[in-house]
């Protein structure tokens, strides 16, 4: 047994996410994100990059540690996403099927980590990214039969880009957590 | 197996949302078909948060620009903008029917024409993908938007509706990756538009051998059968030949993603691609015209050959003894009767109103311009004006596209 392991079996288990954060909560914060894909790169140009859905299923993911309810949700997620999106260049299911692997691992990753701190939260953020984009580009390549190039830079500095911006943004989402509780 | 499934229960549902999902993707795939009920569902909800967050933004700055910095500027500047957006397409329309009717040297081909039917929408968000272009406009199939048509701005093209919903309608704008259109140069050569990005744009499909120089403007051809020919889709910035192809690339009119306000055409009217205004190299340049005659005389040709001697003395012939050519019963004239010496020949036959001569000569000083005329496509005179007026003088003025009958004369 670890020192981890003894403060995971100390500290109450973070699930009854729906006891803290509500559903009413959850359902603003996932259409916002979801929001964000569509109006923020008309208020604020050049942020196409930022996918804030899938940072909010990575954070609910790493918090509420249930890999069944965080596939759930980033298949939800996911799935409202490509009903946005054009239908011959994404079929549904794309995004959403991307999601709800990232979901299961980030939930898995979080049972078997302590991902509180900033700088790991910071690297699986970055690395979901890399793994969400490659995934969609291996379905892309696979499934629709779309020859599309992966872009190794571009998804890189994006993923940079968006680990950054989920540092501060789980850390906004832990304070309206904990008021909320 | 009750145990063995609890025991792998996040493993069961992972794969069982997995195998759901790719069993919906397939049949999509393979039908080519979509799942409209749950795209309906998504878009309208979010659609009109949109639309809120979108006016509170409008309405806001607006406010703050209104009454605090610029007073009521900003309104008039919209209502000013919409004007001259208008006023833009109607030029451009005009424009297009003053070519038209200048290439076809009549003013029968005025024809009057109602320009496209449109509705003006706007955009209001991006899609949610961003390996695709395309974009929310807040106008849908209750404003009479169905799939297929032709979205763009007084300036150029912005891109198709791809799908209709009831509030809203999505846009796949002309820069997506996968988005072509047929355009046509002012040299009529043709190609298909594709771009990668607004800076990005090549016409694609246009033999080595067409003649495209940088600054050639692009048109709609209309073959695509989405945008109605005629709608400016950019210019050449550079054109070099290529191994199979020629390369061209093109700078679009405007870039689509910029487009704040757009027109939805309802009913598109394909208008008449606009003549180069310059001429572009290698084309073989004209002299103008030799001015007419002081007397007014119809400029008289000079007959070169020995048939057309043959000829011209059979006519004389003929006019003295008063034969008319292929008229019934009258017999053959004297063809070896002498002609007066004083007078020259094709005097005679210049000075009598005899219909077959008359008619022969006008003819041939018909069959004179022609060259001109018809090089006219490819060729430019260095004074257009007294070229163009020339023809009209010679026949009557017809409609673009009337069947053209062939010339009565005597027989040749």
């Amino acid at each position: 047994m670890t020192d981890f392991d003894h403060e995971l079996l100390d500290k109450p288990r973070r699930g009854n996410w729906f006891d803290r954060f509500q559903v009413i909560n959850l359902g603003v914060l996932t259409l916002l994100a979801i929001l964000s894909r569509v109006y923020l790169p008309r208020l604020i140009p050049n942020t196409s990059f930022l996918e804030l859905p899938l940072l909010l299923t990575i954070y609910f993911s790493l918090s509420r540690r249930s890999p069944v309810a965080s596939l759930l949700f980033g298949m939800a997620v996911g799935l409202i996403e490509d009903s946005l999106a054009p239908s011959r260049l994404n079929p549904i299911g794309m995004n959403g099927l991307s999601k709800t692997l990232v979901g299961y691992f980030a939930a898995s990753v979080s049972l078997r980590f302590d991902v509180d701190h900033v700088a790991l939260r910071f690297v699986l953020s970055f690395l979901f990214y890399l793994f969400n984009a490659f995934l969609y580009w291996v379905m892309q390549r696979a499934l629709l039969a779309q020859n599309v190039p992966f872009g190794v830079m571009d998804t890189l500095i994006y993923g940079a880009l968006n680990a950054a911006v989920a540092v501060p943004l789980f850390l906004m989402l832990d304070r309206f957590k904990m008021s909320r509780t | 197996m009750e145990t063995l499934l609890s025991r792998y229960r996040s493993v069961t549902v992972l794969l069982i949302a997995i195998v759901g999902q790719l069993i919906l993707l397939a049949w999509q795939v393979k039908t080519n078909q979509d799942v409209r009920l749950i795209r309906v569902w998504a878009v309208t909800a979010v659609t009109p948060v949109a639309d809120i967050v979108e006016a509170l933004r409008r309405n806001t700055i607006g406010f703050l620009q209104d009454y605090f910095i610029l007073l009521d500027v900003r309104e008039q500047n919209r209502r000013l903008q919409a004007d001259n957006s208008k006023l833009k397409m109607e030029n451009h329309f005009y424009k297009n029917e003053l070519a038209t009717a200048e290439r076809a040297r009549a003013l029968a081909a005025f024809q009057p024409r109602l320009p496209s039917k449109t509705v003006a929408a706007r955009v209001t968000g991006s899609a949610t993908v961003s390996t695709a272009r395309a974009v929310f406009i807040d106008r849908g199939s209750t404003s009479g938007i169905e799939k297929g048509m032709a979205v763009v701005t007084p300036d150029g093209l912005v891109g198709k509706v791809i799908a209709a919903y009831p509030l809203a309608s999505q846009i796949l704008l002309v820069t997506d990756p996968t988005f072509s259109v047929g355009v046509e140069s002012t040299n009529h050569v043709r190609g298909t538009l594709n771009c990668k990005s607004s800076k990005e744009c090549t016409v694609d499909y246009i033999q080595n051998e067409e003649k495209v120089q940088p600054g050639d403007a692009f048109y709609t051809s209309g073959e695509d059968r989405v945008f109605p020919k005629g709608f400016p889709a950019g210019t050449v910035i550079s054109a070099r030949p290529g191994q199979l192809m020629k390369e061209v690339h093109l700078a679009l009119s405007t870039p689509p993603s910029a487009a704040e306000e757009v027109l939805v055409i309802l009913q598109g009217v394909h208008e008449e691609i606009p003549e180069s205004a310059t001429p572009a190299s290698g084309v073989t340049r004209l002299l103008p015209p030799p001015p007419a005659d002081s007397s007014g005389a119809p400029h008289a040709l000079r007959l070169e050959t020995e048939a057309d001697k043959i000829k011209e003395r059979y006519v004389e012939l003929g006019a003295r003894q008063n034969h008319v050519f292929g008229a019934h019963g009258s017999g053959v004239p004297n063809f070896n009767a002498p002609v007066d010496p004083a007078q020259p020949v094709g005097a005679a036959a210049a000075s009598k109103p005899a219909a077959p001569s008359a008619g022969s000569g006008a003819n041939q000083a018909q069959t004179a311009n022609p060259p001109a005329a018809s090089a006219g496509a490819n060729t430019t005179s260095t004074t257009a004006p007294a070229a163009k007026s020339t023809p009209k003088s010679t026949g009557p003025v017809l409609p673009l596209g009337a069947p053209r009958r062939k010339p009565e004369g005597p027989p040749q």
